[in-house]
């Protein structure tokens, strides 16, 4: 007799892979006005593979997806249903103030603990601030084993085996349920949110919450001091005959 | 209109979906939506349904395709960005 799984997916709203991020004129972070926003690729991940696991008949109760952030969050968790979630918690987080990662992880453990969850799929880190550290502190948190950046999760009744993308090959680790797991590209490939599905998904249900509601309040310990786009690539130059080319050799020294 | 209604239904209904799709295509909804229109009105006279059947199935093709290409694009930039070594 194997545990039921109960899923929990966090997922961030982030500006889209595709769209080149501006910086502020004053400097104070990047401009998401007006930018297209979407779900972090690393949660797609995530989601999938917790909807892959119920299509192999694995004992998934429940998959249940959440975000904190600003209404518009709630794109992001219908594409998740969309993608196979049950269910989505929505932490209402004003734009302006987004939550660190500490706050974050508090939070989860207390959504992880009101749900029951067991397994806590979460996307390595997220493409705006690529902090990468929510997973680690939630699992200390908690005292649950983690498994960070995932390439490959099975499941043998109370047992995970995951393989772990590290620095020149994989990481092969065994760990019990409850588990933490943070999901890498290679893990699986993230099915298309259709149009049909979205629909679908409208039906489902979307909880609102607060910050309050976990006995949290906002606490910042970091502050930002400036934010500059990254220095400008200098273009290469043509020369016009091998003369040419060694007088600029000898202008850079290295004749 | 001689056509079947449950034909004309999928017809609609696929033209919505990849609608849809396009709006997240690289070069852009206002490249992507007269390109599917005219893909669409140059098989609006087909009457025999056989042949509407296999136009369905092509614009099929063509959703998984783009599909495809999506999730490459994605990927792709995902792993340029995300993995160092190499």
């Amino acid at each position: 007799m194997s545990t039921k799984l109960r899923i929990l997916v966090p997922v961030k709203r982030v500006i889209d892979y595709a769209v080149k991020p501006r910086v502020k004129s004053d400097k104070s972070g990047v401009e998401t006005n007006g930018v297209k926003h979407s779900m972090n690729p690393f949660d797609e991940l995530s989601i999938e593979e917790a909807t892959r696991m119920r299509e192999k008949k694995l004992p998934v109760e429940e998959i249940v997806a959440i975000s904190a952030g600003p209404a518009k969050c709630a794109d992001t968790l219908r594409t998740a249903m969309a993608m196979g979630a049950d269910r989505s918690i929505h932490v209402d987080v004003a734009e302006d103030k987004p939550l660190e990662p500490l706050t974050v992880a508090k939070l989860l453990k207390s959504v992880a603990e009101k749900e029951k969850s067991n397994l806590i799929f979460l996307g390595k880190q997220a493409i705006d601030d690529d902090s990468g550290q929510t997973g680690q502190m939630l699992a200390a948190l908690l005292g649950w084993p983690q498994a960070t950046q995932a390439a490959k999760v099975e499941l043998n009744g109370e047992e995970v085996t995951v393989t772990r993308e590290v620095d020149g090959g994989t990481e092969t680790i065994k760990a019990k349920l409850p588990m933490i797991i943070t999901t890498d590209l290679r893990l699986n490939e993230p099915r298309y949110a259709s149009l049909p599905n979205i629909m679908k998904a409208k039906k489902k249900k979307l909880e609102k919450k607060s910050l309050k509601d976990y006995g949290l309040e906002e606490a910042f310990r970091l502050k930002t001091i400036q934010v500059t786009e990254p220095p400008q690539r200098q273009g290469g130059g043509k020369v016009e005959d091998v003369d040419g080319m060694i007088a600029k050799f000898k202008e850079l020294g290295v004749l | 209109m001689s056509t079947s209604p449950a034909l004309r239904y999928q017809v609609i209904n696929i033209y919505k979906e990849l609608l849809e799709m396009g709006k997240s295509y690289p070069l852009g909804y206002d490249y992507f939506r007269p390109r599917l229109h005219k893909a669409f009105m140059s098989q609006a006279h087909l009457k025999d349904e056989e042949k509407i059947k296999e136009g369905i199935k092509r614009a099929e093709y063509v959703k998984k395709e783009i599909e495809a290409l999506y999730y490459l694009k994605k990927y792709r930039s995902m792993k340029q960005r995300y993995s160092s070594n190499q």
